[in-house]
């Protein structure tokens, strides 16, 4: 017990790792999402093929491949040598999650009625403002639980970056527990990282379900 | 929107290259040139009835823990079955003392995480992968040695003149193994830490210059530089103590004396140090005179 409280410090300084890969990934990948729902609904057939080519590569290969390409493949060529861990944690997460982003995106366009969009064309909106003002909008309102599993998924996943060379908490957890004598106090050790975990997803969803609540009201 | 494509391309592209690049490491095979153990005949008869020497013998099989990315140490080289390494050297003269060829042991890789749960549950009957003694694991498994003793060091690059000691580690960023004691000591001395599941993703970040140093024992850091002697080197003191010893079950305290025995009539034959020329010797330290074994506790 005394040398996981003696490690509350540093314990602490890795959910703050944690948190960052996050926030940064998280917002990242809504933007790079966003983008590439627009590419997917877009007119143009190439534009289309560029956005259905992303989704179904960074979609179907494992996260610890995004990582070791970002982490150890690129640098090998010279690519990114300099761009500091976190920010590469980041780039290969955002990689990954914006497919899922941009699927679960794509799931609310699809609900926002094709009225919609006929509206907002007949009324000389061009399809980046019909896109931005009406469609994407009611989207990303239908598209919230599943993008609240898609955060979620996010959150957890930032635990690969423990072997890229980011000391965040699962990575923390390895290295506090080589310290903690017995069984008993690694347990306890395992339930207050697991602990971080679960409060950081319920952050979360507490966040959708009020911006559920709150949009359901809007509508 | 034309912009995409290009970017798509740039990624494509560079994918191509990075999977292309990996492909070139740890090809080189150091090879096995130390001399092969003498097997012994009929060993069953030298062990007492009811001990795990004489159960081994009598199957005719032993499972052996080892690393297989420690070059020097324990390697596997792509395509051959037997790793080598000092730490396989010894693991064959205990399999010869019972009886065993060593193309009939099974080497099992074992990570440094698992070392600890693979003895316990019997998933390896010993452990020979680098593996320090130390009094938390004595309390839970059994090791018997030491047969080698190194400590922590740095490895850099070659022209690197920034970091010639521990000391001067504040502020650098520093890769091991995730979760290792080493990197907890640099971290102390105000290194960044960086952490990675296997040595030699860390020692390749070293080479590509995304990390300033790597650290662990100094005999694995010597392997390394062995194969890469143009681009990096060791640096500074050892600020620590590791004993390398040989893991076993605590349900079979016997094993500690024969284990014990056994190395010791290396050491005395000059096996030892002919195992050590062979293997870790080759990236040019000096043979080092074999450490004093610590005694068996009598069971």
């Amino acid at each position: 017990m005394d040398v996981i409280w003696d490690s509350r410090d540093v314990i602490l300084k890795s959910f703050w790792l944690t948190v960052q890969l996050l926030v940064i990934s998280g917002v990242a990948s809504m933007v790079v999402g966003t983008f590439l729902v627009t590419a997917r609904v877009s007119p143009i057939p190439v534009v289309r093929g560029v956005g259905v080519t992303y989704v179904s590569i960074f979609r179907n290969i494992p996260l610890l491949m995004v990582f070791v390409l970002v982490v150890e493949g690129a640098p090998r060529i010279g690519l990114m040598a300099d761009v500091p861990f976190l920010l590469k944690g980041c780039i290969a997460l955002t990689i990954y999650t914006s497919a899922f982003v941009c699927e679960a995106l794509r799931a609310g366009v699809n609900s926002v009625s094709l009225g919609q969009a006929e509206a907002a064309r007949s009324i000389g909106l061009t399809f980046r403002q019909s896109m931005g003002q009406v469609i994407l909008p009611q989207a990303t309102r239908a598209a919230l639980p599943p993008l609240t599993s898609v955060f979620i998924a996010l959150a957890k996943n930032t635990s690969v970056a423990a072997g890229f060379g980011l000391v965040e908490a699962t990575a923390r957890f390895k290295s506090v527990k080589k310290f903690v004598p017995g069984e008993a106090d690694t347990l306890v050790l395992f339930a207050v990282i697991a602990l971080g975990y679960i409060i950081i997803v319920e952050v979360m969803s507490f966040g959708s379900n009020r911006l559920e609540r709150r949009w359901r009201l809007a509508r | 929107m034309r912009l995409k494509r290009t970017t798509f391309a740039v990624l494509a592209a560079s994918m191509v290259m990075a999977v292309s690049a990996c492909g070139d490491a740890g090809d080189d095979d150091s090879g096995d040139d130390a001399p092969d153990a003498e097997v012994a005949e009929n060993a069953a008869d030298n062990f007492d009835d009811g001990t795990a020497m004489k159960q081994l013998a009598e199957d005719g099989k032993v499972t052996i823990g080892v690393k297989i990315d420690q070059p020097g140490i324990g390697f596997l080289s792509g395509g051959s079955d037997i790793p080598t390494g000092f730490d396989i050297e010894v693991g064959e003269w205990l399999a010869a003392d019972l009886g065993i060829e060593p193309e009939d042991v099974e080497w099992k890789e074992t990570i440094s995480d698992n070392r600890e749960p693979f003895l316990q549950d019997g998933e390896v009957d010993l452990v020979v992968a680098s593996y320090s003694i130390t009094p938390e694991r004595r309390a839970i498994v059994g090791q018997a040695g030491p047969y080698y003793i190194t400590g922590q060091q740095l490895m850099v690059q070659k022209d690197n003149d920034e970091i010639e000691s521990v000391d001067d580690v504040k502020g650098k960023e520093v890769c091991s193994v995730t979760g290792s004691t080493s990197l907890d000591q640099v971290e102390v001395k105000g290194a960044e830490p960086r952490g990675f599941d296997t040595y030699s993703q860390c020692r390749d970040q070293v080479l590509d210059g995304t990390v300033d140093a790597m650290t662990t024992d100094g005999s694995i850091l010597l392997g390394y530089v062995a194969e890469n002697p143009d681009e990096l080197k060791v640096v500074g003191p050892e600020f620590s103590e590791e004993r390398y010893g040989v893991g076993y079950s605590k349900d079979s305290p016997e094993m500690c004396q024969w284990i014990t025995d056994v190395i010791q009539e290396k050491m005395d034959d000059g096996k030892w140090a002919e195992a050590f020329e062979a293997t870790l010797g080759e990236s040019g330290v000096e043979t080092p005179d074999p450490p004093k074994m610590d005694a068996c506790k009598s069971s």
